[in-house]
C-alpha cells in the first residue's frame, strides 16, 4: 500500500507537471506576440473584467457571445489604440452560468488594473441578482443589457444597475402586443391560452410578473411550464402542451433548452410558427440542433440581429487577419456574437463619454457610472461606429437606466434569421412603469436602501 | 399471515393502479391523450432503463456505486457524434465503443485496482471524481457545442390509431426504434450472461467476489470486462438519447434521472433497472401531467415541475415497503 | 521531541475530561485563535475574506453538521444542501415576518426548523440503509429544490424567486463589512464546533458511533437506533440549517433556490470525506480543501503566466479536481485529518525513527 501510494503521488505530480508543462511550452509562442500588442502606453489601462461561460451547459450560447465581446475590445486596441488613448486591458473568468462562482469571478476582478473594473456583464440574471447587492458598497456599474432584474431600471434605487436596452418585462410586453397585432387587437387575446415554457430560475420567472398583470387586462389565460435546469428533460412540457393546446408558446430558455423545445414541439406536431421566443432565445445555437424543426419559429430580436456590417469589416480586418481573432472566428457574424460586441461597444462608449467630465485617464467604476447615466447614441453615432443596422438608439439618465427598449420578430427559415420587415415592438411603459416602482420600492424596504436623489446630483 | 407479509406491497400496487386510473375521474381527458401519455412515460423510462442498466451491471460485478455512468454516457455520445462528422456512422459506432473500453481498462488500473476493499461511500466519491474527469476531459478533446448524431429516422411524429381513438395518437418512429434496441440490448445482455462462460463467470463475482476468486476466476479481468459492458450500455444510452435530443454537456444529468430506477430496482437486479425505468418514467410523466396542474391550483403554486422529485418520492415509498428494492437481494444483518 | 507528552499527568478528572489534555495542542489552538482573531483581520484582502474565507467558515460550520450524521452516525446524506435552504428560507421568512427578532435567536429557530424537516427526512434511515438511504435522501434534496422554488409564500411572492435579505445586526452591531462578517462567522463557528465537540464526546455521540460501527450490534447492547439516528438527523440538520441561514444572510445576501443545489450537497460530502470521516478537525481541512482547490486551479495557469484560454483552464479545472479527489482517497482514505494524526505522530518521534 504504502509503495503503491508513493508510486501514485509520483504519477500524479508527473501527470499535472506535464500538463503545466505543455501548456506554458505552447503558450510561449503566442505570449511573444501576445507582448507585442499589450505593450503598456503611456496613457494607462482601462480594466474590463469579462464573465464568461466556455464550459459546461450554457456554453453553446456563452462562446459566440465572449468571442464577440473580446473581438470588440481586441478591435479597439487595434484600430483606435484604446479609448482616447486608453488601452483596454481585460481578464476573462469562467462562472460555468454558476451564481456562486459568478460571484467569486466579480470579487477577483473587481479589484484589478489601476483603477478597479470599469463595469461588469454578469451575463447571468442569477448572478446579476447576487452581485446587485455588491454594487452598492464597491461603486461598479452593472450591466445587464436585456436581461437581470426588470425592477433595475429605476436609477434611484439601483443605482448601479444598468438594464440597457431593455428588460424582460419588456420583452414580455412586446411578444404580447406582436400576438396581439397579429390576432388582430388586444382585445382578441380574450379566451386565448399563451404557455409560457420557462427556464426555472430568475431569468425564466422574471416576465411572469408582466404577462399575468397582461392577462387581467385582456383576459387570456397564462400557463405556466417550468422546465428545470438544465432542460434536456421536457417531454412532460410538451405533453401538457399537447393536452392544453395553447394558441401561443412564449419560449424563455437558455443553452440547451432551447433547442430541446423545439424538437419536443416537433415530436409532439405544435406547430413552430406559433413559438415565440425572447431574445435569448433566438440564436443560432438554439435551432441549428433542431435541424429542419426550427423553421417557423420566431423570436424577438434587440440590438444586434445576425449578420456582418462595416464593423464586422474592421474586425475582420485588424482583429482577425492578424490572427487575433477569439476562438477561430466561431460565431462570427452570429446572434449572440454580435451581441457580445454591441455589449462592449456599449460599455466602451460609456468609458468615452464620462472621460468627457473626468478627463482622459483610466477610471473607476464610479466614474464610469456617469457615462452610463449620460449615454448618448444616436443613429450618427451608432453609423460612425459601424453598427448601423445592429443597434438602435440609446439615451439614459439617472433615473432612467434602460434607455428605450424597441425590438423586432425576426424568423428562422432553415437557414438564418429572417427580420420580418416593418415590426418594431416598443413596450409599453403606462404598464411596466408602475409595476417597476412597485418592485424597487419593495427591494430598497428589504434591503433598508436609501433612495438616490438625481435631481440634487445633477445640480 | 400472508395478508400481513404482503399487505404493504398489495396496498402500495393498489395505490399504483389508482393513480394510473386516476387521470380518468377528470373529463376531459381523452383516452388517445392518455395513451400518449403513457407512451411518452414508457419512452423516457426505456432510456432510464438503459442507463440504470450501467449502474446495476457495475454494483452486481464490483460493489461500486457508479454515479460517474452519467458522464460515460455524455462522454460515448459526444465521442460518437464528433466521430460521426469524420466517417459514417457504422464507423463511428464501434470506434466509440473501442474507446469505451479503453476507458473500462483506464479506471479499472488506475481507481479501482488502487481502492479495493474500501468503504463503499469511498468508492461512490471516486466515481464522482472520475464524473469530474470525465466532464472536464470530454469537453477538452469533443468540445462543449451541441452536435447532432443523425440516425437518419424521420422525427416528424406520425398520427396512428386515429379510428379507435377520439383525436389519434401522435408517435414518433424514433421512440420505437429506441425501444426496440434497449429490449435487443437487454436481450443480448441475458443471453450473454445466460449462455456464455464470461457471462458465468461475472455472475459468479457478483455472487461471491471471494468464492468466485478461490475458484480462479481472475476478478480484475472481470472487472474490466463489466466495466467495458457498462460502458457500451452507456454508448447505446448516449446515442439514442443524443439522437433524440441532441449531444451536450448537459446530458450527463440523465444520471439523476436513473439513481431513483437503480434504487426502486434493486442495485443489483438487471429485471429491476427494466423493470423500475418503466415505473418510474410512466409514474413521472403521468404525475408531472395529470397531478401537477391539480397540484399548482390547490396550492397556487409558481409552475408544476414535480416531476423531478416524483421520481425519488416513488422509489422513497418503494423502499419503505421494500429495503432492498423489487428485485433486490435480501440482506440479513448478524452480528 | 516537540511534541511529547512525557511529564503531563492527569490528576484531577476534570484534567482528564480537558477537550485538548495536551499542553502542546493547548498552546498550539490558542496561537491559531490569536491568529483568527487579532492577524488575520489586519491582513486578508477584500478578496480573501469574500471568496475565501466566509465561505470557508459557513462551509465548515455545514460540513460539521453533515459529518455528526455521516461520519459519526453512519448514515449517509446526499441531501444535506436541503436543509441549507430549508435553514435560509426559514431565517428569512422569520426576519421578514418578525422583524423585531434578535438575528442570534433567529439563527437558532432556523436550526431549529432545518432540525425538523431533518428528522422527517431522516425517517426512512430507520428502515433503509447504506447507498439506499444516500439515494433517498436525494428526495428531500429534489423536493425541497422544488418546494422554496413554487411555494410563493416562502419568497415573499418574489416574482423571480430571488429573496434579498439586508444586513445582519445583532445587538444593533451591523455586520456588513468583510471583516465584520468574518468575525461574526468565526464566533458562530467556533461555539457550535465546542458544542459539536462536546456532543461527540458525551453518551449521544457513543451512541451514534456504535450505530455507525454496527448498528445490530449496538442494539443488542441496548442502544435505540430509532434514538439515536433520528437524533443524529436533527443534531446535523440544526447544524446545516444554520449555517444555511448564515449562507443565505452573510455570504450571499441575496439567493434563490439554486443555491442551495445538489451540486452544494455532493460538495458537502466531498468536503468530510476528504477531510475525514467521524472527525471535527477534517470538517475544517475537508471545507478548505474543495473551497479552495477549484478557484486556485483555475488561477494557476494565469499566475504562472499561462495565457490558456479560459475555457481550457476550467476544463483542467475540472480534470484536475476529479483526479485529485481520485488520488486522495487511494492514499488516504481516511481523509486530510489522518494525514494530520500521521504528521503529529512523526513531531512526536522526531529526530528518532521510532
Amino acid at each position: 500500500m504504502k509503495q503503491g501510494a508513493k508510486r501514485a503521488v509520483l504519477a500524479v505530480s508527473v501527470a499535472v507537471a506535464a500538463v503545466f508543462g505543455s501548456t506554458a511550452a505552447l503558450a510561449q509562442a503566442k505570449k511573444a506576440e501576445a507582448k507585442k500588442m499589450e505593450a503598456p502606453s503611456k496613457g494607462g489601462e482601462q480594466f474590463f473584467p469579462v464573465l464568461s461561460y466556455r464550459t459546461g451547459a450554457y456554453a453553446p450560447n456563452g462562446v459566440p457571445f465572449a468571442n464577440g465581446f473580446v473581438d470588440y475590445l481586441k478591435l479597439v486596441n487595434a484600430r483606435d489604440g484604446g479609448i482616447n488613448g486608453i488601452k483596454i486591458t481585460w481578464e476573462e473568468c469562467e462562472t460555468g452560468y454558476a451564481t456562486d462562482r459568478g460571484v467569486e469571478c466579480y470579487e477577483r476582478l473587481k479589484g484589478k488594473g489601476p483603477t478597479g473594473a470599469t463595469a461588469f456583464h454578469p451575463l447571468s440574471t442569477g448572478i446579476t441578482f447576487a452581485v446587485t447587492d455588491k454594487s452598492f458598497v464597491d461603486k461598479i456599474p452593472i450591466i445587464t443589457f436585456g436581461y437581470g432584474r426588470a425592477d433595475s431600471v429605476d436609477g434611484t434605487v439601483f443605482g448601479w444597475n444598468f438594464p440597457l436596452g431593455g428588460t424582460y418585462w419588456d420583452a414580455a410586453d412586446m411578444l404580447v402586443q406582436h400576438i396581439g397585432k397579429k390576432e388582430g387587437g388586444l382585445d382578441k387575446l380574450k379566451g386565448k391560452k399563451i404557455a409560457l415554457v420557462y427556464h426555472d430560475s430568475p431569468y425564466g420567472k422574471e416576465p411572469i410578473a408582466l404577462l399575468q398583470e397582461r392577462a387581467k387586462m385582456h383576459g387570456y389565460e397564462l400557463l405556466l411550464l417550468p422546465v428545470t435546469h438544465p432542460g434536456v428533460e421536457q417531454k412532460a412540457t410538451w405533453l401538457q402542451v399537447r393536452q392544453q393546446r395553447p394558441d401561443y408558446v412564449f419560449l424563455w430558455g437558455w443553452g440547451v433548452m432551447n433547442s430541446t423545445s423545439i424538437k419536443e414541439a416537433v415530436a409532439t406536431g405544435y406547430p413552430r410558427e406559433k413559438m415565440y421566443g425572447v431574445w435569448w432565445s433566438g440564436a443560432e445555437p438554439d435551432v441549428t440542433p433542431a435541424g429542419d424543426g426550427a423553421k417557423g419559429y420566431s423570436a424577438l430580436v434587440f440590438l444586434a440581429p445576425a449578420g456582418t456590417g462595416a464593423v464586422h469589416k474592421d474586425i475582420v480586418k485588424y482583429v482577425h487577419d492578424k490572427g487575433q481573432g477569439t476562438g477561430n472566428k466561431e460565431g462570427f457574424g452570429e446572434v449572440l456574437y454580435n451581441r457580445g460586441m454591441v455589449g462592449a461597444m456599449m460599455t466602451v462608449e460609456a468609458v468615452k463619454r464620462a472621460q468627457i467630465k473626468h478627463g482622459k485617464k483610466p477610471l473607476k467604476g464610479e466614474e464610469v457610472r456617469w457615462g452610463l447615466e449620460n449615454m448618448a447614441l444616436d443613429n450618427a453615432a451608432i453609423k460612425r461606429l459601424g453598427f448601423e443596422g445592429f443597434m438602435t438608439p440609446i439615451s439614459t439618465s439617472c433615473v432612467d437606466h434602460r434607455g428605450d427598449s424597441v425590438a423586432g420578430i425576426h424568423t428562422w427559415d432553415g437557414k438564418r434569421w429572417v427580420i420580418e420587415k416593418g415590426t418594431t415592438l416598443v413596450a409599453d411603459s403606462t404598464i411596466i412603469k408602475p409595476m417597476i416602482r412597485a418592485s424597487a420600492e419593495k427591494y430598497a424596504a428589504e434591503k433598508k436602501l436609501v433612495k438616490r436623489d438625481c435631481a440634487k446630483e445633477a445640480g | 399471515m400472508i395478508m400481513r407479509k404482503h399487505g404493504p406491497v398489495l396496498a402500495l400496487g393498489a395505490l399504483l393502479l389508482a393513480g394510473l386510473v386516476a387521470p380518468f375521474a377528470d373529463r376531459s381527458t381523452t383516452p388517445g391523450f392518455y395513451v400518449e401519455v403513457l407512451l411518452g412515460g414508457l419512452m423516457a423510462g426505456v432510456l432510464y432503463s438503459l442507463v440504470a442498466l450501467g449502474f446495476a451491471l457495475i454494483f452486481k460485478a464490483s460493489g461500486v456505486f457508479n454515479f460517474a455512468q452519467g458522464a460515460m454516457v455524455l462522454f460515448a455520445a459526444l465521442a460518437v457524434a464528433r466521430l460521426g462528422e469524420q466517417m459514417p456512422l457504422w464507423a463511428a459506432i464501434p470506434l466509440g465503443m473501442a474507446i469505451m473500453v479503453a476507458l473500462a481498462w483506464l479506471i479499472e488500473r488506475l481507481v479501482l485496482r488502487p481502492l479495493v476493499n474500501q468503504e463503499a461511500i469511498a468508492l461512490f466519491m471516486a466515481t464522482l471524481g472520475v464524473t469530474f474527469f470525465l466532464d472536464g476531459f470530454g469537453q477538452t478533446i469533443w468540445g462543449s457545442d451541441i452536435y447532432k448524431i443523425e440516425l437518419g429516422i424521420a422525427k416528424e411524429p406520425v398520427m396512428v390509431l386515429q379510428s379507435v381513438f377520439q383525436g389519434g395518437i401522435l408517435v414518433n418512429a424514433e421512440d420505437f426504434i429506441a425501444a426496440v434496441v434497449a429490449a435487443a440490448l437487454v436481450a443480448g445482455l441475458a443471453l450473454f450472461f445466460q449462455m456464455t462462460p464470461t457471462g458465468r463467470a461475472l455472475r459468479a463475482v457478483a455472487d461471491d467476489h471471494q468464492a468466485a476468486q478461490s475458484i480462479g476466476i481472475p476478478l480484475n479481468r472481470m472487472w474490466v470486462i463489466v466495466w467495458s459492458v457498462a460502458g457500451i450500455v452507456a454508448l447505446v444510452a448516449g446515442v439514442i438519447w443524443g439522437a433524440k435530443l441532441g449531444v451536450q454537456f448537459s446530458l450527463s444529468q440523465v444520471a439523476l434521472k436513473a439513481l431513483p430506477v437503480v434504487i426502486l430496482g434493486g442495485f443489483t437486479s438487471i429485471a429491476g433497472a427494466i423493470v423500475g425505468g418503466l415505473i418510474i418514467g410512466v409514474g413521472e410523466k403521468m404525475a408531472e401531467v395529470f397531478l401537477g396542474p391539480i397540484l399548482v391550483k390547490a396550492f397556487d403554486l409558481a409552475g408544476g415541475g414535480i416531476e423531478n422529485w416524483f421520481a425519488y418520492m416513488l422509489a422513497l415509498l418503494f423502499l419503505l415497503v421494500r429495503p432492498e428494492g423489487l428485485f433486490g437481494e435480501k440482506h440479513i444483518d448478524r452480528v | 521531541m516537540f511534541y511529547r507528552e512525557n511529564g503531563q499527568f492527569k490528576s484531577s478528572y476534570a484534567s482528564d475530561q480537558q477537550m485538548l489534555p495536551i499542553l502542546q495542542d493547548r498552546l498550539f489552538m490558542a496561537g491559531l485563535l490569536v491568529i483568527a482573531f487579532a492577524a488575520v483581520p489586519f491582513f486578508a484582502t477584500d478578496y480573501l475574506f469574500l471568496s475565501l474565507l466566509i465561505p470557508f467558515l459557513i462551509l465548515a460550520l455545514a460540513a460539521i453538521g453533515l459529518n455528526l450524521v455521516v461520519g459519526y452516525c453512519g448514515q449517509i446524506s446526499l441531501g444535506h444542501a436541503a436543509f441549507m435552504a430549508v435553514g435560509a428560507y426559514a431565517a428569512y421568512n422569520l426576519v421578514l415576518r418578525l422583524p423585531q427578532l434578535n438575528f442570534l435567536v433567529v439563527l437558532v429557530l432556523a436550526g431549529l426548523i432545518a432540525a425538523a424537516v431533518g428528522l422527517v427526512f431522516g425517517i426512512p434511515s430507520l428502515r433503509i440503509k447504506g447507498l439506499y438511504l444516500g439515494v433517498a435522501t436525494l428526495a428531500a434534496q429534489f423536493f425541497m429544490d422544488w418546494l422554496f422554488a413554487r411555494v410563493k409564500w416562502f419568497t415573499n411572492y418574489a416574482h423571480s424567486g430571488s429573496v434579498q435579505t439586508a444586513p445582519v445586526e445583532v445587538f444593533g452591531w451591523i455586520v456588513d463589512t468583510p471583516v465584520e462578517k468574518y468575525l461574526f462567522l468565526l464566533v458562530v463557528l467556533i461555539v457550535f464546533t465546542l458544542i459539536a465537540k462536546n456532543l461527540v464526546r458525551s453518551h449521544i455521540g457513543r451512541e451514534w458511533m456504535a450505530i455507525r460501527d454496527m448498528d445490530v450490534a449496538a442494539e443488542v447492547i441496548g442502544i435505540r437506533p430509532v434514538y439515536a439516528k433520528l437524533t443524529a438527523f436533527a443534531v446535523s440538520s440544526f447544524y446545516v440549517g444554520v449555517a444555511g441561514a448564515l449562507w443565505g444572510f452573510v455570504h450571499l445576501g441575496s439567493w434563490e433556490p439554486l443555491a442551495f443545489s445538489l451540486t452544494l450537497s455532493l460538495n458537502l460530502l466531498f468536503m468530510i470525506i476528504i477531510g475525514g470521516m467521524g472527525s471535527l478537525l477534517g470538517s475544517y481541512f475537508g471545507a478548505a480543501f474543495i473551497l479552495m482547490l477549484p478557484i486556485l486551479l483555475n488561477q494557476v495557469p494565469a499566475m504562472l503566466g499561462v495565457p490558456i484560454s479560459t475555457a481550457m483552464a476550467s476544463h483542467l479545472e475540472f480534470m484536475i479536481f476529479g483526479a485529485l479527489i481520485v488520488f486522495f482517497l487511494i492514499v488516504e482514505p481516511h481523509g486530510l485529518a489522518r494525514l494530520w494524526a500521521i504528521g503529529k505522530e512523526k513531531l512526536r518521534l522526531w529526530p528518532f525513527p521510532h
